[in-house]
């Protein structure tokens, strides 16, 4: 294995290690604050449903090489990675619940300012506006549910050891569960970056129980994220479970249940499904923070018993720690990949050519972005974005607003459909319808990606899209992730 | 380990339950021991109910050791454990109470006039049942805590009984013609029995609070 490949697999093992030791209070944290769970025995669970969640149901997120994805190449993904990490582990040391995901979020802007690439900005604000919405979610939820259940108890008229168990218990899988999504989930943000330079091979025994060489590869990010529990988690579960507000163990387990279900109601596509094939309007599917949830939960249950015990300084250094947190994991990015690209020579995202050509332009008034100003540069070649937009901003009638699309549009993305690569295809991943229009196309070459997605759309149904209808959501998602996939194998020239 | 968790909690259950009937059973001895004492004095039925309430006492002891040590080897209930440990605590010195008071009239044998005998049995009687009745407002804070002040209201209503049968007795004692001492010595007596109601109440106090601080 490249030497540069260990340094920056290590890079994500740091952002396993901090997510391990962040994150675990997330679905532990009441539990073990509460004393209801030694810590030891969170750890445990947490870390053996962490590593399961991640090999078993992780491998699915690794085509889409999760939100990382976006930066393409192994240095820069290591170094948004570090950077994200770094901020994880200071915001850890002053005692706060910090998102990883926002760190993560942060970081690939600061990638995206340095590149200088176009970040969407209505995706960005989408994710911003979930920082605010989950959390008052997750104290609403944690409130009714806190109602219900108190009302439950009463009825039930428990012996006191009898509710101690059973909370306890409910902790315990509440956590488990917990863990195991967030191994699932948030694996592809550790190790998604480093598929494509995977130093393992895959081995199976006997016909069906196979270990995968992606499995693997998750198997030692998840063995840091444990790592990182059992370390470091610690001093974050007492602050959400003591130093916030003191919760009863009952409270522990509505907090820790509320947190699961708004990340439910914003991730899953199985929700998702249930509600369209009802007719009932469907809850946008967008990336959550766990850590805001929980504490969103535990404030919910604070403010509803009469915001006596909430301890308001802490949220308030929680709450700081939320604004500042993207910006430092982003200004951190910022000057890592500048040390990085000047200092070490690295290449810290990939220098892209573009190109106006008259199928450019085509595409371009088929998306409603053609211009005079395009139109008047047809069959030229801009060495990077940078010239291609000062140009296109000294052109006659060019309307900025269409800058992101001719960004995508216009950009120089080779693929070529070759021999070695179409035998690579995972047949699991894909139909065989799919796979078949995509062996139609051996010895194709593409020079922009649309081009490519273009062909297979137009020659198989199986990569079309369907209406975009609410019911049709996942299977619109699943093709992107499939066509992301594809185009990531197919490119000329990968990211590593 | 779910199992075992719930066969551990079950015989916790048990142990709590155990020490509670010890409590109650220790009061209706006790009423018992006084109706024996009053009518035969210091006789082997007054030894038997004596020895009754010493071993009861002793099983109490050993029983609230095995349920502190368990709750706290098994960090059982964080939240309420130094309340349900305390209130286990003041419940076991009830039943001290109850055996001293017991070993006072084994021991000193007081002469108590035939015309204030029905008192003393009355004055027993009440501090018994608070006591009773101070052990279902705790079944209820175990099981049901809505209900505890249904019972503690009780409580409070036997103490208040006992107070003034206490100071009725008072000056009854000493409007006799028996010497000082014997008087003073009566009165000990009558005192003594009625700290157990009044102990009952510390307790029904302490256990309001605990109520209020589990439905919050």
């Amino acid at each position: 294995m490249d030497l540069s490949v260990l340094v920056f697999l290590s890079a994500g093992l740091f952002l396993g290690w901090s997510l391990g030791a962040n994150d675990a209070a997330n679905v532990f944290g009441t539990a073990v604050g509460t004393r209801m769970v030694r810590f030891g025995l969170a750890a445990t669970v947490c870390s053996i449903f962490v590593i399961l969640g991640a090999v078993f149901s992780g491998a699915g997120a690794a085509h889409t090489l999760g939100r990382l994805g976006a930066v393409d190449t192994l240095a820069g993904a290591g170094m948004a990675a570090f950077s994200a990490a770094l901020t994880v582990y200071w915001m850890i040391k002053l005692g706060l619940s910090v998102s990883t995901s926002q760190a993560i979020v942060g970081a690939i802007v600061g990638w995206n300012l340095f590149s200088d690439k176009p970040t969407d900005l209505e995706a960005l604000l989408k994710i911003v506006a979930t920082w605010v919405i989950c959390p008052l979610a997750a104290a609403f939820f944690a409130v009714i549910l806190f109602l219900v259940v108190g009302k439950l108890v009463d009825l039930a008229r428990l012996h006191i050891f009898r509710l101690d168990a059973y909370t306890r218990l409910g902790l315990i899988l509440a956590g488990a569960l917990g863990s195991y999504s967030l191994g699932a989930n948030n694996i592809a943000n550790v190790m998604g970056v480093f598929v494509g330079s995977n130093p393992f091979t895959g081995f199976s025994f006997g016909d069906h129980v196979g270990f995968s060489a992606i499995q693997q590869l998750f198997l030692l990010g998840a063995i840091a994220i444990a790592v990182g529990v059992f370390t470091y988690s610690k001093r974050v579960m007492m602050t959400i479970g003591t130093r916030l507000f003191p919760l009863s163990p009952l409270a522990a387990w509505v907090a820790v249940v509320a947190h699961s279900i708004v990340l439910i109601l914003f991730a899953s596509e199985g929700l998702e499904r249930i509600l369209a094939s009802n007719g009932l309007p469907t809850i946008p599917l967008v990336p959550v923070s766990s850590s805001q949830a929980v504490v969103g939960a535990v404030i919910g249950i604070g403010l509803w018993k009469g915001a006596h015990g909430i301890q308001w300084r802490v949220l308030g250094s929680i709450a700081i720690g939320w604004v500042t947190t993207p910006i430092a994991a982003g200004v951190v990015c910022f000057i890592s990949l500048f040390f990085l690209q000047n200092v070490f020579n690295q290449e810290v995202f990939e220098e892209h050519r573009y190109s106006i050509n008259t199928l450019v332009v085509e595409k371009l008034e088929d998306l409603g972005a053609d211009s005079p100003g395009v139109r008047a540069l047809v069959g030229r070649r801009f060495k990077n974005w940078t010239t291609l937009r000062e140009t296109l901003q000294s052109t006659p009638g060019y309307d900025p607003s269409t800058e992101a699309v001719i960004h995508e549009v216009a950009k120089v993305e080779p693929v070529t459909i070759t021999l070695g690569k179409l035998y690579r295809l995972d047949r699991s991943y894909y139909t065989p319808e799919q796979i078949a229009a995509l062996w139609s196309l051996a010895g194709d070459h593409f020079f922009h990606r649309w081009r490519f997605e273009d062909t297979l759309a137009h020659d198989a149904l199986a990569w079309r899209d369907p209406p975009d209808t609410p019911e049709n959501q996942p299977a619109i998602r699943r093709l992107q992730e499939q066509r992301e996939a594809a185009f990531r194998l197919f490119k000329d020239r990968l990211q590593d | 380990m779910a199992l075992q968790l719930f066969k551990r909690t079950k015989k916790l259950e048990i142990k709590v339950d155990e020490i509670l009937d010890t409590v109650s059973e220790s009061a209706m001895v006790f009423e018992q021991a006084i109706e024996c004492y009053m009518s035969e004095g210091v006789s082997d039925r007054f030894q038997h109910r004596l020895d009754q309430v010493v071993d009861l006492e002793a099983r109490g002891d050993d029983l609230g050791l095995e349920v502190e040590l368990e709750m706290y080897h098994e960090t059982l209930i964080p939240d309420v454990r130094g309340d349900v440990l305390s209130l286990l605590e003041s419940l076991d010195s009830i039943i001290n109470s109850f055996k001293g008071v017991l070993f006072y009239f084994s021991t000193e044998t007081p002469d108590i006039p035939e015309n204030l005998r029905s008192e003393y049995r009355e004055l027993a009687k009440l501090s018994a049942a608070s006591v009773e009745t101070l052990i279902l407002a705790t079944r209820a804070f175990f099981r049901d805590v809505k209900s505890v002040n249904d019972h503690l209201h009780k409580v409070h209503y036997y103490e208040k009984d006992a107070d003034l049968l206490v100071t009725k007795l008072r000056r009854e004692i000493f409007q006799t013609d028996l010497p000082l001492a014997n008087k003073i010595h009566l009165r000990f007596f009558a005192e003594r029995i009625v700290w157990i109601s009044d102990m009952a109440e510390a307790v029904a106090d302490k256990l309001t609070i605990y109520a209020i601080k589990r439905t919050i």
